[in-house]
């Protein structure tokens, strides 16, 4: 290779580079449209993905203009932690108050009272945890009691990470409350009986559902409602049946605007109206056809509301003092769940 | 044990394969052990491979490619090129600058410089994500002003090049610095006492030198650096079609149940690694004596 | 300038050696030591009793004995199979040699995350070698064993990359001369080749062992992640810094950063400089 060849080589690679840093650049310009980021939770995948393409129709027939929603999904607990680390979120769509509540106030892009904002608790819907079992049920699994029995497999991601797990923490926590007529001591010894049982701990509802569903670990999924009926579908339905406990949580998982964000990108307007349109009946149905309880049942299918069971639900409100109670209590260091899990070595 | 043994030399043909028969085993040891061995890479490394291409074509072709064409999966694609495209070339540049310095003068503190070099390659690529968002996160060391003054780091694409460059660190370095000492320092010299310029002569002299060296860093950084994902997945932000690699992307797929759209993208990295392990054997068979430092000198 | 220089380097007539040593220097720091650097002051900041604490408990031991037991089962099974493979690539011939000796450097072309997923199909209960050892009782992915095959993938090229070398070099005059002295095969091998080798498997071993050490993308698809059983230490990295515990995350990564100095220390001990060590080797 003559010298003039490594030249031009040398050459290539820096033009190479010109064109990388053009290419970034020009990312970054073309704005001409609007573009949103909504930073979600693990099972809302599929939701979103028809919500986003609905209300970007809607805004183009509304304004003329076009907006693109872009997704970020993972654990809820991960997700509020990119928001707080500086991911430049116009929405958050999470699996619980207390992640919105983290990044308020860690961040001051959310203003503390951001749950009054928007209807129902600023949740468009809501959920609740049941259990995903394998076809005909083998283990014989009809209620939480069932969960600690000792050779029971049971699969749930990390409260410490995801926030379906803890909503499926508490749900057994009153489950056991209530069955042990309040007694502390012995709602903790099923606490600690039913997490002894669980063999995988995945950091979100859907590493664990991947392990369950795919991976054939386990006996027991506990998952949100629609992530069960999702389970069916994407792996056929023939391969698993849904347990549905005496008693469960209702699960809110809330919307907020990322104020700071959205000011300081000019996207208020479209993030609003994007927020507001979860609570459109067109939206309400769509969210009801994903299996999530709609917070307007009349805008559903019909079809589509037979699906949800009525099951007694406590809150987390009522019964446990609210997030801003529950979490620390529960899930912070040195918590309930800390002190009760001790896995198998 | 002399440094020239443990210098290792491309792999070549076995010249005493079946050599002399008093030092041999007999044929069914022989074969025994080459069957232990063969099953032994088949199962850590041969089946892992066939599996992800059989996942891939496992609702055939049209389900492939429309994994592959994926909007989403096109962006990563970009991405992951882009990104190999900044941080490759950064790491030959500093390769060649680390590898000049250590190999052509002899200065105090030489063997810590060289420690310093080695560590991104035993760092947990995690960390390597960590240490960027302590600094560049809105939480972290200098992330208010850049907040402040509209630079974004952190879950956009100078992250995920810093921590691309930061796992990559050394390859390219590690490579050409033994070709470098191997040479020595006469030629440059010489070239310099008949008049020429210090960088024709790195043009005309070092370079050429070790060109296959340089080339050969360039193949396993590249490698390494389309294919991350510890350190990128920390600075990335998942974004869709935005801030995901084609690592990521897989990940994303795979979270999604949409393993065969998973094994698709993922089978396009396998792609790469092969293509990667191809060129290097050329370039081993072909260049051996190049790219070794024991080689001819 | 240039005499305050000479004092700490020997005089050479080759120029540019404050460009190149500016550029790889500022690199160096840019890059690599001032992000180190951020990374030490914040688990610094939380002051000696509260990282000792973090480095003590339960947790943190548990997944940092898991992370470096696996590494370490990890890279002897490498050494004892890299021998192995090294031996056979070296001395005998079959057909295929060339093939199988290119495809042993797999693991440095394959990006982690798809080896991850790939291991998890193959060894999950209901894969292909999965579903054969799951009515034996023995299960691989999702459990320790799984974190160590992974490591096992990662970490087989660096040893058989640097014995298959020395192997190359070693003279067959002298197994010729220890048969002919009357000594049995197997003495030869454990008595001529296997001291000749050693040092190289040694460096092998230790390369395998650091690599393995800090992996993520590959183990964290094949590991259950269960606290205290199957959670490897970067993960646990990851999940301090999910649940906004910088610092925990920090005091993390900075033991894991010591034990990297380490090694990389003990390898320049072992024979004064790593070489080529990353591709072929």
């Amino acid at each position: 290779m003559t010298r003039k060849r490594l030249r031009r080589l040398f050459d290539y690679a820096m033009a190479a580079l010109a064109l990388a840093f053009c290419l970034a650049v020009t990312a970054g310009a073309r704005a001409q449209t609007v573009e949103l980021l909504n930073v979600s939770y693990d099972p809302t995948r599929e939701l979103y993905r028809a919500i986003n393409a609905a209300f970007a129709q809607e805004w183009k027939a509304k304004t003329g203009k076009t907006v693109t929603i872009r997704q970020s999904h993972g654990g809820s607990g991960a997700q509020a932690r990119t928001v707080i680390d500086g991911l430049n979120a116009d929405v958050v769509t999470l699996a619980l108050g207390g992640d919105i509540d983290a990044i308020a106030q860690r961040t001051k892009k959310i203003p503390a009272d951001w749950q009054k904002r928007l209807p129902n608790n600023a949740s468009p819907y809501t959920s609740t945890i049941v259990f995903l079992v394998r076809k005909g049920n083998p283990k014989g699994i009809k209620d939480w009691g069932d969960l600690a029995k000792p050779g029971v497999g049971v699969v749930t991601p990390n409260p410490k990470t995801s926030g379906g797990a803890r909503w499926n923490y508490l749900a057994a926590w009153a489950w056991a409350k209530k069955a042990n007529n309040g007694d502390e001591a012995k709602t903790r010894e099923y606490i600690a009986a039913l997490f002894a049982n669980v063999s995988v701990l995945d950091t979100g509802a859907r590493g664990a559902t991947t392990t369950f569903a795919q991976r054939g670990i386990g006996d027991v999924l506990l998952a949100w409602e629609n992530e069960a009926y999702l389970v069916g579908e994407e792996f056929g339905a023939e391969k698993f049946d849904i347990v549905t406990p005496s008693l469960s949580i209702l699960a809110e998982p809330p919307v907020s605007l990322v104020d700071g964000n959205v000011d300081a990108k000019g996207t208020r307007e479209a993030a609003q109206a994007y927020l507001d349109f979860l609570y459109t009946p067109k939206a309400q149905a769509i969210i009801a056809k994903h299996h999530y309880r709609p917070m307007k049942p009349e805008a559903a299918d019909p079809k589509d509301m037979a699906q949800f069971k009525t099951i007694d639900l406590v809150t987390i409100d009522k019964d446990f003092g609210g997030w801003t109670k529950a979490q620390p209590e529960h899930f912070g260091d040195g918590g309930t769940f800390d002190q009760l899990y001790k896995p198998k070595r | 044990m002399s440094e020239a043994a443990l210098t290792p030399s491309p792999a070549r043909p076995a010249r005493r394969a079946g050599g002399a028969r008093v030092r041999g085993e007999s044929r069914l040891v022989q074969a025994i052990l080459i069957a232990i061995a063969l099953v032994f890479l088949l199962l850590v490394l041969g089946l892992p491979l066939a599996s992800v291409f059989v996942e891939a074509f496992r609702k055939g072709w049209d389900v492939y490619l429309e994994g592959l064409s994926d909007p989403d999966a096109l962006a990563a694609v970009r991405l992951t090129l882009l990104v190999a495209a900044i941080a490759v070339p950064v790491n030959v540049v500093f390769g060649l600058a680390a590898a000049w310095c250590i190999a052509k003068y002899e200065f105090r503190g030489k063997t810590l410089l060289t420690s310093l070099i080695d560590l991104p390659f035993s760092v947990s690529p995690v960390i390597s994500g960590l240490v960027y968002v302590l600094l560049f996160g809105a939480q972290g060391w200098f992330g208010p002003w850049l907040k402040a003054n509209g630079v974004e780091i952190i879950f956009a694409l100078p992250g995920i090049v810093l921590a691309t460059i930061f796992v990559t660190f050394p390859f390219v370095a590690r490579e050409v610095l033994p070709l470098m000492q191997s040479h020595g320092t006469a030629d440059e010299e010489a070239a310099l006492t008949l008049g020429a310029s210090g960088w024709r002569t790195f043009w005309t002299i070092t370079l050429p030198n070790v060109k296959w060296g340089v080339l050969y860093g360039v193949l396993l950084c590249n490698a390494r650096a389309m294919g991350e994902f510890g350190a990128v997945s920390v600075v990335s932000g998942r974004i869709r079609g935005l801030t995901t690699t084609m690592p990521l992307h897989v990940e994303i797929l795979y979270n999604e149940y949409n393993t065969v759209a998973a094994f698709a993208v993922a089978s396009l990295l396998a792609l790469l690694a092969l293509v990667t392990l191809v060129l290097k054997t050329l370039l081993e068979w072909r260049y051996a004596d190049h790219l070794s430092a024991n080689g001819k000198h | 300038m240039q005499a305050a220089a000479s004092r700490w380097r020997q005089p050479s007539i080759l120029p540019g050696f404050g460009l190149a040593l500016g550029v790889t220097l500022t690199a160096l720091c840019l890059i690599v030591l001032i992000p180190l650097a951020g990374l030490v002051l914040k688990a610094a900041s939380i002051g000696p009793a509260e990282f000792i604490a973090i480095a003590r408990s339960e947790r943190t031991v548990a997944a940092l004995r898991l992370s470096f037991g696996a590494a370490f089962l990890a890279a002897l099974v490498n050494a004892i199979f890299g021998m192995l493979i090294a031996w056979v690539l070296v001395r005998y011939r079959f057909p295929g040699r060339r093939l199988v000796d290119a495809a042993v450097d797999l693991p440095f072309a394959m990006p982690t995350a798809v080896a991850g997923i790939a291991l998890a199909a193959v060894y999950a209960p209901n894969g292909w070698v999965g579903s054969l050892l799951d009515p034996l009782g023995v299960k691989v992915a999702y459990t320790p064993l799984g974190v160590a095959v992974a490591l096992v993938f990662i970490g087989l090229p660096f040893v058989v990359r640097t014995v298959q070398p020395v192997l190359e070099e070693i003279e067959p005059e002298v197994e010729e001369a220890a048969a002919l002295l009357g000594a049995e095969r197997l003495r030869t091998v454990f008595t001529v080749v296997l001291p000749a080798v050693f040092p190289a498997l040694i460096t092998g071993f230790v390369l395998a062992f650091a690599r393995a050490v800090g992996e993520y993308g590959s183990v964290i698809f094949i590991a259950g992640n269960v606290p205290m059983v199957s959670e490897i230490a970067p993960l646990l990295i990851v999940i301090r810094l999910e649940q906004f515990d910088y610092a925990g995350a920090a005091v993390v990564g900075v033991l894991m950063l010591l034990a990297s100095f380490l090694l990389i220390l003990l390898l320049n001990l072992l024979h004064g400089g790593l070489r080529r060590r990353y591709g072929h080797v």
